[in-house]
């Protein structure tokens, strides 16, 4: 059966790509892509004034209260601020880290420290939620930890969901900007050098150059995940999200939901847009 | 590149408050799973192994911990075939959408999770009709994991180069013999890696779960999110986290050395990192 399609397939290329692709792309295209599709259309119904049902029928209704009511262009604001914060926090962290593992440690103590980063991908996320709720609460251990200074806590709020979400993400930041940097081969970093130029010169402008993209790369999942999250915020603020409210409305109000789901639709596709010309693709 | 000592010393501390920031939750998470409190409050009570005792013998965790894997394990395979059948595709061959292909697998993982979990509802309620049960979930999962699967076997293509299958071609193989012994065995650790990421990711996830599960249906972390945030019982869900950690450990080491054996560069950050591919 393989041998006969092998066969088959020899020396026809175009069939062989379609054969190939038939199967993934339907998935993703009809599948996936569908899906969008009817989210979009889903976002122009809207619920019948006495049955509180969903009718199927086209209306402005859902947008015109998204950009009628303040509320939601502060909740998105909001979220689309956040986002961009963890990102930059995280690229901040990310990069030290990463560079040390790359260019300055043996081959032993590197692979100790990838694994030491990865590890807490393969906790919980649920739980490491958990464990921030508690840390950040009235008698948790921040402010424990902080009492004999003097100091508190940021609490529950704002802070605490940029504080939690930029741990969630930070691996996500460290591995794209760490293999960046393991591409950037020693011998380019030593012409530099050889060249004359100093430590910070280099750095600046060869290392920062070759590892931008990979930095992109990085920032597409700290900025989507922060967008699309909402248990993080649920659970260490009460301030609402995108997130929160799609979460909240799917069930009883879904052409609400579908609609007020552009907007991060939006940003993430010319965030994408963007990293694509960065060339960040080739580093995710 | 040379560093002087001064620049080592920044680095050495900025590495550590890093560190530090990652593992004292973690840490913590480890405290609560053996405080014999029953109210989590701050610092510990002591040291109890009873959470530990009480996480095994949890009907509702053992039951939603093998949802889990059973959903994980079909999501992957799914994943597994179609990463592999389009990785083929884009490295192997040239034609025009070449790079949309690539660009299409990305997109149900790097759009918001709200995103996915709200278009495949709507799409399973309101236009197929079906209920939400678990197979739902796994064709939710199965979507989103494709990318990992096709990028680390994408990357291990493209760095194998076609010498090997000509050569084969040139020994007479057929082309089947060829794709089965040839390069489906230097496929093999990639999408070893490829797909335990995918588990990985299957298993932990929650946000698109909860918009595509059944009403009374339970993966391990939707047990989890029930558990977590109700004030009675809280350290045996802690106990069961520190459980699946130590479990997950297991297969991350094995798919860790099969592709030390045959790849050097960042061996690790293929195995273990979601969304990530091999350098």
């Amino acid at each position: 059966m393989g041998r006969r399609l092998a066969d088959f397939f020899q020396g026809r290329p175009r069939l062989t790509v379609a054969a190939l692709l038939a199967a993934p792309l339907g998935w993703l295209v009809i599948g996936y892509l569908g899906s969008l599709a009817v989210m979009l259309v889903a976002s122009f119904w809207h619920l019948g004034e006495l049955s509180g049902e969903v009718q199927q029928g086209f209306s402005l209704d859902n947008y015109k209260t998204l950009v009628e009511e303040p509320v939601y262009r502060t909740i998105a604001g909001r979220t689309i601020l956040v986002a961009a914060l963890v990102t930059i926090t995280d690229a901040i962290l990310a990069f030290p880290i990463a560079f040390f593992m790359a260019k300055v440690v043996k081959p032993r103590t590197r692979s100790i420290l990838v694994v030491a980063v990865l590890l807490p991908l393969w906790s919980s996320y649920l739980v490491k939620v958990g464990a921030w709720r508690l840390m950040l609460s009235e008698n948790g251990a921040i402010n424990w930890a902080l009492e004999p200074f003097g100091l508190s806590g940021p609490g529950y709020g704002t802070t605490a969901v940029w504080l939690v979400m930029s741990y969630m993400w930070l691996p996500y930041m460290i591995i794209p900007i760490y293999a960046g940097l393991e591409r950037i081969p020693d011998s380019i970093l030593s012409a530099s050098e050889d060249l004359g130029a100093k430590p910070f010169h280099t750095f600046r402008k060869v290392v920062v150059p070759m590892v931008f993209p990979a930095i992109v790369a990085g920032s597409i999942f700290t900025f989507s995940l922060t967008m699309g999250d909402y248990i993080t915020p649920a659970n260490v603020s009460s301030t609402q999200f995108i997130g929160n409210v799609v979460y909240a409305n799917f069930g009883d109000n879904l052409p609400l939901a579908a609609a007020f789901t552009t907007v991060p639709i939006l940003v993430m596709v010319v965030y994408l847009l963007v990293a694509r010309r960065f060339g960040a693709f080739e580093h995710v | 590149m040379t560093f002087t000592p001064l620049t080592k010393n920044l680095l050495r501390i900025a590495v550590a408050i890093t560190l530090a920031f990652i593992y004292v939750p973690l840490f913590i998470i480890l405290l609560y799973a053996v405080n014999p409190s029953d109210v989590l409050g701050w610092p510990p009570e002591g040291i109890t192994l009873n959470w530990f005792s009480e996480a095994f013998q949890d009907k509702g965790a053992q039951e939603a911990l093998l949802n889990s894997l059973r959903v994980a394990a079909i999501a992957t395979l799914i994943a597994l075939v179609l990463g592999t059948l389009a990785s083929l595709a884009v490295a192997r061959h040239r034609f025009f959408g070449r790079d949309t292909v690539s660009f299409l697998v990305l997109i149900p993982i790097a759009l918001p999770g709200i995103v996915t979990g709200i278009a495949l509802n709507a799409t399973f309620t309101q236009v197929m009709g079906v209920d939400l049960t678990l197979w739902t979930v796994v064709l939710a999962h199965a979507t989103f994991c494709i990318v990992l699967v096709f990028n680390n076997a994408a990357a291990r293509l493209r760095r194998m180069s076609t010498s090997l299958e000509d050569a084969s071609a040139d020994l007479g193989a057929t082309p089947w013999t060829t794709f089965r012994r040839v390069t489906i065995p230097n496929m093999r650790s990639a999408l070893v890696a490829g797909g335990l990421l995918a588990f990985a990711l299957s298993f932990d996830e929650i946000v698109v779960t909860n918009f595509t599960i059944g009403a009374g249906e339970k993966t391990l972390p939707v047990w989890i999110f029930e558990v977590l945030f109700r004030p009675n019982q809280p350290g045996k869900v802690y106990a069961v986290a520190v459980i699946a950690i130590i479990l997950s450990m297991i297969p991350v080491y094995i798919a860790n050395r099969l592709t030390k054996e045959e790849s050097t560069t960042a061996s690790g950050a293929g195995v273990a990192a979601p969304a990530i591919a091999e350098p």
